[in-house]
């Protein structure tokens, strides 16, 4: 059985799709059949993120409204094996996701594939409840700070009264935090919630707690999502989600202030 | 309790505890909101059949909310457009 995972947060610019290209790669990396699709409709990032942009050709309203199938739509990624993109339109409006086509899709894409990652768009608007709508899986990504702490409030309200599981009465969406952006000496001076701050007042498991890193901003500028690069402190920390998300229990990682060496004291880092 | 910690606890309460107990309570009142009893959609969809019984009102036409104004007062609030009169 495929599984259906949402990466949302209500709030924009959260890491989203970071988080989504990076969870992605992870699951493919593990061998898992892997698809991620972009449900940001007129504003596509994902092929950004995942280095593909210059191979779009057909997109996912494009599958929907039947003017292209999904072979040739998905997009095969280069680097790795198990993974595919399906691209978001560039230019159409947001009404063309409906529940019954996005449902046929993702349908078909099930026969294929062990893991659908869908990256959401922000808000809560059509775009965002579709992506969450058919969801398994709920990976809410936070920042830890107010406005992005209660727009995942809200989004855990939706999931659990708005998605297709809720509305038929199924087992509930099983949801996730995954905190991003975390600063270990910023929370040391109190200047930023902890993550013990933000699980307590989501109250849903913990999946991962991603670095602000600079590793980040390196890996989309070459469109090359950040947990290839396995030297960074943010890919090492999406690995161990994926792992969790797996079933794995891990110890989280880079939670506290990294200890900076003699020289890295005085010349920076 | 060493020196630093003697500093540490004379220093006003951080920003990151505030954003706490603000979002504590934030949270809170979100979550009161959603969750409103078992039996309020099939209320609202009963009173909505009552209404209809006696007046031709299109179903955008009724709104029921429920509303909590604080821990223990929640308002029921019920608005319907009447047709005109011909
Ligand atoms: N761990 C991190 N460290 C540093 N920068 C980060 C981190 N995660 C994300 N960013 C940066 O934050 C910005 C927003 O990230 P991203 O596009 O993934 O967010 P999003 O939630 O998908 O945004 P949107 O809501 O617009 O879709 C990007 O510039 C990204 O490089
Ligand atoms: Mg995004």
């Amino acid at each position: 059985m495929a599984q259906i995972i949402v990466v949302t947060s209500g709030k924009g610019g959260v890491g989203k799709t970071t988080s989504s290209a990076a969870i992605a790669t992870g699951l493919a990396m593990k061998g898992h059949k892997t698809v991620v699709i972009d449900f940001d409709i007129g504003l596509r990032n994902l092929d950004l993120i995942m280095g593909c942009e210059r191979r779009v050709v057909y997109d996912f309203v494009n599958v929907i409204n039947e003017e292209a199938n999904l072979n040739q739509a998905l997009i095969k990624d280069k680097r790795t094996a198990n993974l595919f993109v399906l691209p978001a339109s560039q230019t159409r409006d947001k009404d063309a996701l409906t529940k019954e086509g996005v449902g046929k899709v993702l349908d078909d894409l099930a026969k294929e594939f062990e893991y659908i990652i869908c990256d959401s768009p922000a808000g809560i608007e059509t775009g965002a409840m579709m992506a969450l709508y058919f969801a398994d899986i709920a990976i809410v990504t936070t920042n830890p700070e107010v406005s992005s702490v209660r727009d995942s409030d809200r989004i855990l309200g939706m999931l659990q009264s708005k998605s297709k599981r809720a509305e038929e009465g199924l087992e509930p969406v099983k949801e996730f935090l995954l905190l991003t952006r975390y600063s270990p000496a910023r929370v040391t001076t109190g200047e930023m919630l902890s993550v013990q701050d933000v699980e307590e007042i989501l109250a849903i498991p913990l999946i991962g707690v991603i670095p602000e890193s600079q590793a980040v901003l390196k890996a989309s500028n070459s469109g090359v999502p950040v947990i290839i690069d396995q030297e960074s402190d943010a890919g090492m920390a999406y690995s161990d989600a994926v792992e969790r998300l797996l079933g794995q229990e891990l110890p989280f990682r880079f939670l506290t202030e990294e200890k900076k060496g003699f020289l890295k004291r005085i010349f920076g880092s | 309790m060493s020196l630093l910690d003697y500093f540490k606890t004379n220093k006003k309460p951080s920003t990151a505890v505030t954003a706490k107990e603000r979002l504590q309570i934030i949270v809170a009142h979100q979550r009161g909101e959603r969750d409103a009893p078992d039996y309020f959609p099939k209320m609202k969809q009963e009173i909505i059949e009552v209404i209809r019984k006696y007046v031709q009102v299109g179903p955008d036409q009724v709104s029921v909310q429920l509303e909590q104004n604080d821990e223990n007062l929640s308002v029921l609030e019920l608005n319907v457009t009447l047709p005109e009169k011909n």
